[in-house]
């Protein structure tokens, strides 16, 4: 029973984290530019869907197709940055869910012409298959190897990206930018140019959880929509702007998703979307509230 | 004709001009309330539905639903382009109406009118709950909280097979005659006239309403949240009374679809279903009241044409529309027509005078 609590736990954190790799640009994003972009899972999806053709087609190892998963998405977020998000970012907030919504529907419709309506196979390698059994506090505990990846691979980007932002010029750009966009325009930080690179590092982030999740989240056109939810969802209860508030956010909804999931299957994905009201009527402006 | 009294009330018309609100005490307050008279134009669109019925008899099914479809976006307008609130969940309070009417008729309730009344009063009861959700967040939360409702009421259904028929949908409903003397048909003729007058009683009561001081308000906080309780207007209690009368309409026409196609399907609470209502109100132009109306007309009869063309790639150009709209034609397709005629009409005067 108790190892069994551990087991659904250590899931839960292996899915949460995987959310907060997706969701993490969203939050900077959305708490940069105020901008609502519900076709974030759109780059998390081609990510997904690099991965699974360099796999198939040109029989790439698996752990060379994530940097170009990660890539892919970066590329392409910049350019629809440069080229459509950038003239929205002082419309309405129903100007830009309508443009996502239309950007998401674009990518579903994309999707759907290129790879077909069905789920995408993946062939892990084999030393990320199965299981491996741990002794933990006296339990002997199955975990996937595959979890413990994702765990481990989620740590390092996290780190990477607290040291980015925390300890290098452009973090402190970045930093100053979300807090106040005018004055640090004044102090001569090239504003938009730091909005289109985090808008690309997101996308990138986004599109390397895409590529890690397809053995979880599955993978197929409507992957956008599916997921649109629990993408705002780790943003609107963490609070955006912040890397703290997602991360504490998609452990949580992370856990319960699959608890919930795992011990009251009846009631279904009732539990994530309960735990949502609940959390935005207690924190209306999310767990981490943005100092401005 | 009246070219120089339509300018005049042009002024307070336009939404929430804080100048309006501001406005010399001197002013009778009613002097600036907009006109409610029924322009000549507004009479030949009430004509085209009448004229349908002669011109496309064949057709009266789609013109039905067209119409429903209609009364649903209008309520979205009214909570959207008027009270502002970006709702991603408004299919919720249409599929709990049409639930309600379908549930009632399959238990032996098949009278329509008493029906319709029971789907406002559930669907507006679940609106006046949510909107105190609704009114605590900005816009995120608002998203999340009308999306998020939407899905639990779709997953609850998904779930309740055994009282909403699940993924197959809600069937036997047995329809009584409208008023005991109309029978409803298989070719929709009692549907097209059943719906068109309830969507026209709900379209005077809300024209009646955007156009009394309560609407106006709504439009003042739309426009400038901050400001409105300043000049004593109490906003989260005008927020919830509009979600609320936004979701009982909603209701009213989920009912009307319910009993006209006598099938209630899952789909009807669904995402997408919201999404699609919000296209069509930025197709038409929101705040308008007739833009939900356009809207919903030119959507439906295009997703007839073009997904009869190529059923698959009708989302792309859905998206493909919707972000063209947002770039370039802001105000949709009602927003459009009235620039052309701004540019038209000091032309005109001038060769008037």
């Amino acid at each position: 029973m108790v190892g069994n609590m551990i087991g659904v736990l250590f899931d839960g954190i292996a899915y949460g984290s995987l959310l907060f790799l997706i969701s993490v640009g969203l939050s900077v994003t959305m708490g940069m530019m105020n901008f609502i972009n519900l076709a974030h899972g759109a780059f998390a999806m081609v990510g997904g869907y690099v991965c699974v053709t360099l796999l198939s087609r040109l029989g790439l190892p698996f752990l060379a197709t994530l940097p170009l998963a990660f890539l892919a998405a970066a590329v392409i977020g910049l350019v629809l940055e440069r080229v459509l998000y950038r003239r929205l970012y002082k419309a309405s907030h129903l100007d830009q869910v309508l443009f996502s919504i239309g950007l998401t529907f674009m990518a579903v419709a994309g999707a759907t012409w290129l790879f077909g309506p069905t789920q995408q196979p993946v062939n892990l390698p084999d030393w990320l298959r199965g299981q491996v059994h741990a002794r933990f506090l006296g339990l002997g505990l199955d975990l996937g190897v595959y979890r413990l990846f994702l765990i481990g691979v989620v740590v390092l980007v996290t780190t990477a990206l607290v040291l980015l932002i925390e300890r290098t010029r452009f973090g402190a750009q970045i930093r100053a930018s979300v807090d106040n966009q005018t004055a640090a325009a004044g102090l001569g930080i090239n504003v938009s140019r730091v909005f289109s690179l985090t808008f690309a590092l997101g996308s990138g982030l986004a599109g390397l959880g895409g590529g890690l999740g397809i053995d979880v989240l599955g993978l197929d056109p409507s992957f956008p929509v599916k997921y649109m939810v629990y993408f705002l969802l780790v943003v609107a209860v963490g609070g955006a702007g912040s890397i703290k508030g997602p991360l504490i956010a998609a452990l949580i909804l992370g856990v319960f998703d699959v608890a919930g999931k795992y011990y009251v299957p009846e009631v279904g994905a009732f539990v994530i979307y309960t735990l949502m009201v609940v959390l935005l009527i207690l924190f209306p402006f999310g767990l981490v509230r943005r100092k401005a | 004709m009246s070219a120089p009294i339509d300018t005049k009330l042009a002024t307070p018309a336009n939404p929430a001009n804080p100048a309006a609100a501001g406005a010399p005490a001197a002013v009778p307050i009613l002097a600036r309330l907009p006109n409610d008279r029924w322009k000549p134009l507004e009479i030949v669109f009430w004509l085209l539905p009448v004229a349908a019925w002669f011109l496309f008899p064949n057709h009266l099914v789609l013109v039905s639903q067209i119409m429903i479809v209609g009364l649903f976006a209008l309520s979205l307008d009214l909570v959207l382009g008027y009270a502002g609130i970006v709702s991603l969940g408004h299919a919720a309070f249409f599929g709990l109406g049409a639930y309600t009417a379908g549930l009632l008729s399959v238990h032996g309730w098949g009278e329509p009118v008493s029906g319709l009344f029971a789907a406002a009063l559930v669907a507006g009861l679940a609106g006046l709950v949510v909107s105190f959700l609704v009114v605590r967040g900005q816009d995120l939360a608002r998203l999340m909280v009308t999306l998020g409702i939407g899905l639990m009421l779709f997953e609850a259904a998904n779930k309740a097979a055994f009282i909403t028929g699940g993924v197959d949908g809600l069937s036997g409903m047995a329809m009584q005659p409208l008023f005991g003397a109309f029978e409803f048909d298989l070719y929709g003729k009692t549907a097209f006239w059943y719906s068109l007058g309830v969507l026209f009683l709900l379209f005077v009561l809300l024209r009646r309403v955007v156009n009394s001081p309560f609407g106006l308000s709504l439009r003042g906080i739309r426009e400038g949240g901050r400001r409105m309780p300043a000049i004593g207007a109490n906003v989260d209690r005008r927020l919830k009374v509009a979600f609320t009368a936004g979701a009982a309409i909603a209701g009213v026409a989920g009912a009307l679809l319910a009993q006209t196609t006598q099938f209630v399907g899952l789909d009807s609470l669904g995402f997408p279903r919201s999404a699609e209502l919000l296209i069509m109100l930025v197709l038409g132009g929101t705040g308008r009241l007739y833009g939900a109306l356009v809207g919903a007309a030119v959507f439906m009869v295009a997703q007839d044409f073009i997904s009869g063309l190529d059923p698959a790639y009708w989302q792309f150009y859905i998206g493909l529309l919707l972000v063209l709209i947002v770039l370039f034609a802001r105000g949709g397709i009602l927003g459009g027509l009235e620039k052309l005629a701004q540019l038209v009409k000091p032309a005109a005067r001038k060769e008037g005078a």
